[in-house]
């Protein structure tokens, strides 16, 4: 399915579910996820919004105004800061790879999902960026800027946390405990 | 043989490695493909291997993370060199940064990025002395997703037994974070450093010269499931490569150095 507005509907996807995304994404990762989560903390209002975003966890190659590569990046080192970013949002679409730690899975019930990316498939992800629409905190450098990103079909993206808490990871996970 | 023309041979060298797999490789993700049955592993795998394709014909990077950059330079006795090899190949890094290398490198505590990937040890230049009059330049960018994974380990000098169970518990810890299937170097012997080394080294190998040993530590990868990108299947290792240095009689040091399925590197003979 096609996935073009955060609403309400993101509650309906299931682990497992096959989806593309058309519209705009924000890109987030390591610095500015600490900068956001400070700026929070503090009380301060952010450039941009988390509330009703698709955030990518990406640190894209820029050359000039074209997106060369941007795939996803290791999730799981933003999972120190999510409960807090999902404490302050109605709706979150989250989009990296490897999923992310059991708090994270609790503070996105019945407001998140998490969708997953081939990790390394940065060339056909930036096929699918049809536009730069803006920049923020570019300060942070290249890779760790927040990127708005207008992209069409965006995927094949796999539903792999949903909003109810089922996490195709934990299942994996699980199934490799018992066979060490 | 002057400074520019190593410039110009090292930067060709970097854009081939970031813009197409080895084909050895490319197999190994096709087997890979083949043999897997659940939807969403294949879907994944799919996808790979479209984005290689898509990266070969366009000739763009493979992956945004284009990683820290690894030389590994021969230089042959009968070679007489004028100039300083590593400011050549500090020069092409720099001239290809950001149309093809995003900007990776930062001080390790102020974080502070340098903007055109050198600073301080940056790139990291190998060089040995070889018989013969050619120069022989490898590179091999490394992402940080994959190296964050990897794992070195002290072991009794009597446990080569427990050198499996190091590799497997160390693929199991890292899950779906290193973009599995992954490549494993694997260090045995030397000291601390020189097992690191050497793990690092054994991944410039091709995957298809696999020995015994190695093919047996893959085997008991493989069983534990995790699968392309950790959403579970047969395929969470492409190969296990070796290397072997001599050490005291009372250490064993290992290493597993941790190399996603984008094991992007070339070589230039000059």
């Amino acid at each position: 399915m096609i996935l073009n507005c955060v609403d309400e509907r993101i509650l309906e996807l299931k682990a497992g579910d096959i989806v593309y995304v058309t519209g705009e994404i924000i890109t987030a990762r390591d610095k500015a996820h600490a900068r956001a989560a400070e700026m929070l903390k503090n009380g301060q209002r952010l450039p941009f919004s988390f509330n009703r975003s698709i955030v990518y966890h990406c640190g894209p190659i820029v050359s000039g105004d074209r997106v060369i590569s941007a795939g996803p990046t290791t999730s799981e080192r933003m999972s120190p800061y999510a409960p807090n970013i999902l404490k302050n949002v109605e709706l979150m679409v989250m989009i990296g790879k490897g999923g992310m730690n059991r708090e994270v899975v609790e503070a996105m019930k019945g407001k998140a999902v998490y969708l997953a990316f081939p990790g390394g498939a940065g060339a056909l992800a930036a096929s699918k960026i049809k536009k730069i629409k803006g920049v923020f905190w570019e300060d942070l450098g290249m890779a760790e800027a927040v990127w708005v990103f207008e992209v069409e079909n965006f995927g094949p993206c796999v539903v792999a946390i949903d909003s109810e808490g089922k996490n195709l990871y934990e299942g994996v996970e699980k199934r490799v405990r018992a066979r060490l | 043989m002057n400074y520019e023309d190593v410039v110009n041979a090292v930067s060709e060298l970097i854009v081939r490695a970031q813009t197409e797999l080895p084909s050895d490789v490319v197999q190994a993700l096709r087997r890979a493909y083949e043999i897997e049955e659940s939807e969403i592993a294949r879907k994944n795998l799919e996808v790979i291997l479209q984005n290689i394709e898509i990266a070969r014909r366009s000739k763009l990077p493979i992956c945004q993370d284009t990683g820290i950059p690894f030389f590994f330079v021969e230089v042959g006795t009968e070679l007489r060199l004028d100039f300083d090899i590593k400011k050549a190949i500090r020069e092409a890094v720099r001239r290809l940064t950001p149309s093809v290398l995003r900007p990776n490198a930062v001080h390790p505590l102020t974080r502070e990025n340098s903007g055109d990937n050198t600073g301080l040890g940056v790139p990291i230049v190998n060089i040995d002395l070889v018989d013969g009059d050619r120069l022989r330049i490898s590179y091999m960018p490394k992402g940080a997703g994959s190296e964050n994974m990897s794992q070195l380990k002290m072991l009794l000098p009597m446990e080569t037994g427990k050198i499996k169970r190091f590799v497997v518990e160390t693929v199991a810890r890292a899950m779906g974070m290193p973009c599995p299937p992954v490549i494993i170097g694997l260090g045995i012997g030397g000291s601390f450093d020189v097992s690191a080394k050497l793990a690092k080294k054994a991944l410039l190998r091709s995957l298809d010269s696999m020995n015994e040993f190695e093919l047996e530590i893959l085997e008991a990868v493989n069983s534990l499931g995790i699968g392309p990108m950790g959403l579970g299947g047969k395929t969470t290792a492409l190969a296990v490569l070796s290397n072997l240095n001599h050490c005291h009689t009372a250490s064993l040091p290992v290493a597993v150095n941790i190399q996603c399925w984008a094991n992007r590197r070339a070589e230039v003979i000059l």
